[in-house]
């Protein structure tokens, strides 16, 4: 594959840097990336994952746009309440670069329908809001052998760790289980600042990148933590945990479940 | 004795060690029942809470859920 000069000339600021050049572009070009959520997260990170040209670009979100989700959900515009979610984000995605090949799931995460979703993907990103499926997005990569990007904030609060399984530390080596339903405040019930999944996206969006550019250092073994009030980042160091349950030494998971404790009503209808 | 709590400094009036549970009541740590504990770099089970303590010197972190994202 050869760019093109249009290519050279919209990736020029990229192709510029020694870390990405030509070659980290057309690695860019030849990615493919699923975004699950298209919500607070998904937007920064599927709005900057298609301006930097990633290839092919998957979005899953059962969800429609809600006139409460414009205050921080940058993908979707008024006109689009209404409208699902990942039509919304993939309209958005194609004016911005109509290269890509955006590839939407209009449905939930399961354990019924993940495993073919991510097994299409090199890297996966977790922007869901709810602890079934930040679970289950875990599991299905673990055992899956792929690495993702985990996010999650509530009010002005956000945390993110890049797993690549066999390598690092999982989420449920910090986290083995999920919480009881309704014990952990969720953005619906406790309120989000709407700057702050631009924040915490942007950093998952450029873990994918440095991903498939195969440069730097990934987020992994390291539990990042960002309060926006007092305007700190913290970084913890984590080690992969010998009793985790899944990627530990004497495993209990093996194969995937939905976890219907963590489910509320609320995740499941909204 | 003297610990480092979440990067932080932090004094508890204690001399002998404090068991984990004990830690998290002085403190008043949110989530109590949730929240997981790093000891000197090593995540704790929480069936481990009342038999494993902190002693002068320790690093502690409590790491919160965080479920939100949409």
């Amino acid at each position: 594959m050869k760019l093109t000069e249009e290519q050279i000339n919209r990736y020029s600021r990229h192709i510029l840097l020694k870390e990405v050049g030509g070659k980290g572009q057309k690695k860019l070009l030849n990615g493919r990336v699923l975004i699950i959520g298209a919500g607070g997260l998904g937007s920064p990170i599927a709005l900057y994952l298609a301006a930097a040209g990633v290839g092919t670009i998957g979005i899953a979100d059962a969800d429609e746009v809600d006139l409460s989700n414009l205050q921080r959900q940058v993908i979707h515009f008024t006109a689009d309440v209404g409208k699902a979610k990942v039509l919304s984000a993939k309209e958005k995605m194609v004016a911005i670069n109509p290269e890509l090949n955006v590839v939407t799931y209009e449905t939930w995460v399961s354990a019924e329908n993940i495993a073919a979703m991510v097994a299409d993907y090199d890297f996966v990103i977790d922007g869901t809001d709810n602890f079934a499926a930040k679970f289950l997005i875990n599991d299905a990569c673990v055992l899956a052998n792929k690495p993702y990007s985990h996010g999650g904030i509530l009010q002005f609060d956000g945390q993110t760790m890049t797993v690549t399984p066999g390598q690092s530390p999982c989420y449920r080596c910090i986290f083995p289980e999920p919480p009881p339903k309704d014990v952990i405040p969720t953005c619906s019930r406790a309120g989000v600042i709407g700057v702050l999944p631009g924040v915490l996206g942007t950093l998952q969006a450029t873990e994918a990148i440095k991903y498939l550019l195969g440069a730097g250092d990934l987020l992994t073994g390291r539990l990042l933590t960002y309060n926006a009030l007092r305007m700190r980042f913290r970084e913890v160091p984590v080690k992969k945990n010998p009793k985790c349950p899944i990627c530990g030494e004497n495993p209990s998971i093996t194969e995937l479940k939905d976890e219907v404790e963590a489910m509320t009503v609320c995740d499941l209808g909204h | 004795m003297n610990l480092t709590v979440n990067g932080k400094p932090a004094t508890i009036a204690d001399e002998n060690p404090v068991s984990i549970t004990d830690l998290l009541e002085k403190l008043q740590v949110e989530q109590r029942e949730y929240v997981t504990v790093e000891l000197n770099g090593d995540i704790l089970d929480r069936g481990d809470f009342e038999g494993a303590t902190v002693k002068d010197g320790d690093t502690v972190e409590f790491l919160y859920f965080m479920g939100g994202g949409r």
